[in-house]
């Protein structure tokens, strides 16, 4: 019988939406400075094509504006100049075409954990088929035992897979992932980054995820995207792009990831102590 | 059962004294079952908070020593008060014009219960203050969400509204019975204008003050206006509505003793007036007392309700 489909795959799936091409064209933010002060420039100048169904890792120092841009394509905050558009049409307040995982989990502290999920559905789903997708997510990211537990019950680390759950329930066309493995002990890390991984295999929608972890952008990353403030200027911008080659899962010990590990480090101005 | 001033001197009717009697003859019985009733869901309420870790049955019994403990500890006080007033009132040579021994109050009350005035009493200022205070808590909701959820309508309403505020009670009286007659709506205004001020405030600020970074995640996931008042903004201000609305009944209990000191011809306020110039310091001391327990009983309805909310939105 061909026409059932596989039921071993890890299934995050529900209506398939397509990934979406995103581009941002000289996107810059300033801020409007403290009363009295000048307005301050936090991003400059970014310009970047992706693909749709790519993977693109935003990577940068604490504090450069990699949260700021991520907003910018949500369509939670407006650059002050240049354009952004999502499948070539101007990105909306709050583009629902977009999904976020937070840096912080927000979730509501009322709601149980398979509620807040349920806020990630999309408008108008079925109760039933919710019901079914929130159990669906509740098991791929490891948390069918704590679904009725509320926020305040469970640890950093499960929150934030609560979090990513809540965004992976809307099937974005672009998923807009903050630091979202940042609160998690290094192995329960790992394991989330491979789950990632499937999840991009059955539903290969496009991906922008901020990370501060080179290791992490080596993982998962198509193409590493470096963002940098030069000393003679003020405001961030795209200071370097880095192909990563291999298909996923990779051998995270590879000699090529190595050399791309030393690069970004030194860019990152941490020495690598790597033998070339 | 309604009752207004309308019909002149209250009418001492037999039925008034069977229903002031009925529910604590009903009571009785069972007295024993609602303090376990109370020791029960005391129990749930501090288990579902994470506070018990052991089993349920080392829990329970743990709960119902604390709750047996809270009453004692809580009783000593009053039946001290109530020692020391027997001993001042029967075994010194205070007179009993100051200071009327609690059988007398006791009397007092039993004379006012033969006359049928008790329950009449009772139950016009119980009347009075709930529905004083379902308006006013109405009112201060809908003022405090405009006020906590509109720029334009914080800008607007602001400064009026903490310049009403700032009038003391006492000083619409006057006005009220002017406009409004001497008849029920004078008063239930007053007592809706004291209860809504607390709940405006309460909820106004805490509407201004729920986390930006959840309204902002609400708007990621598309909910719009209504939307995400209904799931994230009032949820998020139920615990300060809750203490705003027991500010408010506390609020609507003093101004109902306002209003009826001023401008009445029943009820407890207007038995405390009209003691005090018959002279009948056992009558004062039992209106005193009759608040003090009408006060707490229905803080205590609305911390029922207060626990059930937050159960489930806490
Ligand atoms: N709403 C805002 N108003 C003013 N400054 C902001 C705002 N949001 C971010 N910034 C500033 O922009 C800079 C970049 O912040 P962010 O994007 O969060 O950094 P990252 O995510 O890379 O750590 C920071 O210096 C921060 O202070
Ligand atoms: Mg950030």
């Amino acid at each position: 019988m061909t026409s059932t489909a596989p039921a071993a795959a890890p299934t995050a799936r529900a209506a398939a939406t397509p990934a979406l091409p995103v581009a941002l064209n000289g996107v810059g933010r300033a801020f409007p400075g403290a009363a009295g002060q000048p307005e301050r420039l936090v991003l400059r100048d970014v310009e970047l094509k992706i693909a749709p169904g790519e993977i693109v890792a935003l990577l940068g120092p604490s504090g450069c504006g990699k949260s700021t841009l991520l907003r910018q394509i949500s369509g939670l905050d407006r650059p002050t100049s240049g354009t952004l558009t999502i499948d070539g049409t101007r990105v909306a307040p709050a583009d629902q075409r977009t999904a976020v995982a937070f840096q912080e989990p927000r979730l509501l502290p009322w709601r149980s954990v398979a509620r807040n999920i349920e806020l990630g559905l999309p408008r108008g789903t079925d109760r039933a088929a919710g019901r079914a997708r929130v159990a669906e997510l509740l098991e791929l990211v490891q948390l069918s035992h704590a679904a009725q537990l509320k926020p305040r019950q469970i640890s950093g680390g499960m929150a934030q897979r609560v979090s990513l759950a809540r965004a992976l329930a809307r099937n974005p066309g672009v998923l807009l992932l903050d630091e979202p493995f940042g609160a998690l002990d290094a192995l329960t890390r790992l394991t989330m980054q491979d789950l990632l991984v499937d999840i991009h295999r059955v539903e290969p929608t496009t991906i922008v995820l901020v990370t501060h972890d080179v290791d992490e952008a080596l993982a998962l990353a198509d193409r590493v995207v470096l963002l940098g403030t030069r000393f003679d200027r003020p405001g961030a911008t795209i200071s370097r792009i880095l192909e990563v080659p291999g298909a996923r899962p990779r051998d995270r010990a590879s000699t090529v990831l190595a050399r791309l590990r030393a690069q970004l480090l030194d860019a990152l101005g941490v020495p690598s102590h790597h033998d070339r | 059962m309604s009752f207004d001033e309308r019909g002149g001197a209250p009418v001492s009717r037999p039925s008034s004294t069977t229903e002031g009697r009925e529910p604590a003859s009903r009571d009785l019985p069972s007295s024993g079952r609602p303090s376990e009733g109370r020791r029960a869901s005391l129990f749930s309420w501090a288990s579902s908070y994470g506070f018990s870790t052991a089993g349920t049955a080392v829990g329970a019994q743990h709960a119902r020593r604390f709750s047996a403990n809270a009453l004692l500890l809580g009783a000593v006080i009053p039946v001290g008060l109530l020692i020391v007033w027997l001993i001042a009132s029967e075994a010194t040579s205070i007179p009993d014009y100051l200071l009327p021994s609690p059988g007398q109050v006791i009397g007092a009350g039993v004379e006012l219960a033969n006359q049928g005035l008790l329950a009449t009493y009772i139950l016009i200022s119980v009347q009075r203050v709930l529905t004083g205070f379902a308006i006013g808590a109405v009112v201060g909701l809908a003022l405090g969400a405009i006020v906590g959820l509109s720029d334009v309508g914080s800008k607007m309403l602001s400064p009026i509204l903490g310049a009403i505020r700032a009038v003391p009670s006492l000083a619409w009286v006057p006005l009220l019975t002017i406009y409004l007659g001497i008849y029920e709506v004078p008063k239930i205004t007053l007592i809706a204008i004291g209860a809504a001020f607390p709940v405006f405030t309460t909820v106004a600020g805490a509407l201004r003050h729920v986390d930006p970074q959840l309204v902002e995640a609400g708007r990621a996931f598309g909910l719009g206006r209504l939307p995400l008042l209904t799931t994230v903004q009032l949820p998020a201000v139920v615990p300060a509505v809750v203490s705003g609305l027991r500010l408010a009944l506390a609020q609507a209990w003093l101004f109902l003793v306002a209003a009826e000191l001023i401008a009445s011809s029943m009820g407890l306020g207007f038995l405390l007036v009209d003691s005090q110039n018959n002279g009948r310091t056992d009558r004062l001391f039992l209106a005193i007392l009759l608040l003090g327990i009408l006060g707490k009983a229905t803080d205590a309805l609305v911390g029922v309700g207060e626990r059930a909310l937050l159960k489930r939105w806490g």
